[in-house]
């Protein structure tokens, strides 16, 4: 587990200003489970980045990787703790020059680590992320993907309880990057690793995250589960992760519902058909985001005679639908 | 016609090879001794500069500057002028102002800083995140700067040996002008001085080929070092 602690990093320029980069970031990575950080270029991601391998001081805060602050140390017992974190860069940054054997085994080689135990660990590592075949090739012989691969297990080559991915499937394939989600959620479980994805990819966020921090112009805007994001309102991320672009409708009245892993009611459409009103589905965006249906809808409603929109705005609250029409603010309220 | 046949004594071709071997021999061990200062003192201030600069291990802006600074002085004086305004060090490191120990000298200060720039290039090539993997990799210093940075940037430091022998075998023979022997100081006793037009052909011809070979086995050698890139 990771603890970022109101990290702040701010330099100060040539002319003597004092440029905030973060500001007041705190989040909590538990083992077992990955956390997003998201945010357009210039928010501060790679910044937050470096700060968390440990590569920048940050200028205050604390980082706690199972409870020991890492920002204290510095010298022999900075190199020390570093195994605690482990790096996956974006460009997989492999040793142009030594074999994917090689480049696994190094920091086991810096550490001092035996060399039988060495040969053993690194067969491991590489059989963890389906590479034994590739043992002796040499980076330049791999794609993009299989290199990712040999970054990621030399990451884990020391047994961090952190991973960090900065950027880690930015660049690769459509396929390679979900094959890349695939391996990092196994290890995930496998090695109880709390996992920081740093990506700009939404994509990556739906298929990976468990949870999810939004950072803009380096203050943290939202954090929480993927799916809890969604049911707050007026959420600029749950747009960013489930767009929609709907059809245009005639009906006079327009709804838009977040699905959330709060729904209760899968069966709402037949349910609202039998009380004489009319659904159309817009546009949908939903997905399996850790186990649960989630995503967002446009519908339009075409009302029956007597139609009370409190009621109908009240009932889809209740079901766990999370209408966002004017009137569902109040109502929801209420119901909450 | 007859005038210049009376100036010229040309040695004859059959004697060349008494005057030509030993200076051949000299001019190596010359560059010999020099690139052996070079690549030790040059390749270290080539890795100091790289990792106090921005880029590096321990980025010291304050003495990247200096370092360079003094580094650019080195380079900015042409071999003939430089070899000229050193004498009064020379004569204090050797004690003497003439023949190969004078001419080793300047050699390596001109050297020195001209390897050291290349080198610093050359780990300024390598991706600037193979520092970072080091770092993150927990490697101490020396074993990032050694493993990482100089094994990656490998070829591109060879190559740039190869430039410093050829620009040293062409200095060795500036430095024949103040009696430093070797081929240069053949060339310009009997080619210059005496009109030797056989020596003059000879020196030429055997730099020529010399500096072919040098650079040709150096493509080779930096060949064999670059990353493997297909499936053998």
């Amino acid at each position: 587990m990771i603890t970022v602690e109101h990290l702040s990093k701010d330099y100060i320029s040539t002319r003597g200003q004092r440029q905030v980069i973060l500001e007041d970031i705190s989040f909590n990575v538990p083992s077992g489970s990955i956390t997003a950080v998201v945010g357009p270029s210039g928010a501060g991601k790679s910044t937050l980045a470096k700060c968390i391998s440990l590569l920048e001081k940050p200028s205050r805060g604390r980082i706690l990787v199972e409870g020991t602050d890492l920002t204290t140390l510095f010298g022999e017992a900075l190199r020390h703790q570093r195994r605690l974190i482990g790096s996956v860069f974006q460009s997989a940054a492999l040793l142009q020059r030594k074999t994917v054997w090689e480049n696994i085994a190094l920091p086991l080689q810096w550490l001092g680590v035996v060399s039988h135990q060495i040969t053993s660990q690194v067969s491991q590592l590489l059989e963890s992320v389906g590479l034994t075949n590739k043992a002796n090739a040499y980076p330049a012989q791999l794609s993009g993907g299989q290199q990712q691969r040999v970054g990621i297990a030399r990451a884990l080559a020391l047994n961090p309880k952190v991973l960090l991915a900065d950027e880690a499937t930015s660049g690769l394939d459509p396929q390679s990057t979900q094959s890349i989600i695939e391996l990092l959620k196994r290890l995930r479980d496998e090695y109880r690793l709390a996992i920081v994805l740093i990506t700009h990819e939404m994509d990556v966020v739906r298929q990976a995250a468990d949870a999810v921090a939004y950072i803009e112009q380096g203050k943290l805007v939202q954090f929480g589960q993927v799916a809890h994001l969604l049911s707050s309102p007026h959420s600029s991320l749950a747009n960013q992760l489930f767009p929609l672009t709907p059809l245009p409708s005639s009906k006079p009245l327009e709804v838009s519902l977040r699905y959330t892993d709060k729904v209760t009611t899968f069966d709402w459409i037949s349910r609202l058909r039998k009380q004489g009103i009319g659904v159309d589905i817009l546009a949908a965006h939903l997905e399996n985001v850790a186990g649960s249906l989630v995503g967002r809808m446009r519908i339009a409603v075409s009302p029956p005679i007597n139609f009370d929109v409190e009621q109908f705005v009240r009932q889809l609250s209740e079901w766990g639908l999370h209408p966002d029409h004017p009137l569902s603010d109040s109502v929801f309220q209420e119901a909450g | 016609m007859k005038a210049t046949d009376m100036m010229s004594q040309d040695t004859p071709w059959r004697e060349i090879h008494t005057l030509l071997i030993p200076a051949y021999l000299e001019t190596w061990i010359m560059v010999s001794l020099v690139m052996v200062a070079v690549l030790s003192v040059g390749g270290g201030l080539g890795v100091i500069l790289f990792n106090t600069s921005r880029y590096g291990l321990f980025p010291k802006s304050s003495l990247y500057h200096l370092l360079s600074g003094i580094t650019n002085v080195g380079r900015s004086l042409p071999f003939l002028v430089l070899m000229a305004a050193i004498i009064p060090l020379t004569f204090w490191l050797t004690g003497t102002t003439i023949g190969i120990p004078a001419a080793v000298i300047p050699m390596i200060v001109a050297g020195i800083p001209f390897f050291a720039r290349l080198v610093e290039n050359a780990l300024r090539e390598v991706p600037e995140e193979v520092t970072a993997v080091g770092i993150v990799s927990g490697g101490s210093a020396w074993q990032i700067i050694t493993q990482a940075q100089l094994s990656e940037a490998l070829p591109a430091i060879v190559a740039a040996a190869v430039v410093n022998v050829i620009a040293m075998i062409e200095y060795s023979a500036i430095a024949g002008t103040i009696g430093a022997g070797g081929i240069g100081y053949l060339a310009v006793v009997y080619g210059y001085q005496r009109f030797d037009n056989h020596i003059m052909i000879a020196t030429i011809v055997t730099l020529v080929i010399t500096i072919q070979a040098v650079q040709f086995a150096g493509d080779r050698l930096v060949a064999a070092l670059q990353p493997k890139q297909r499936r053998s």
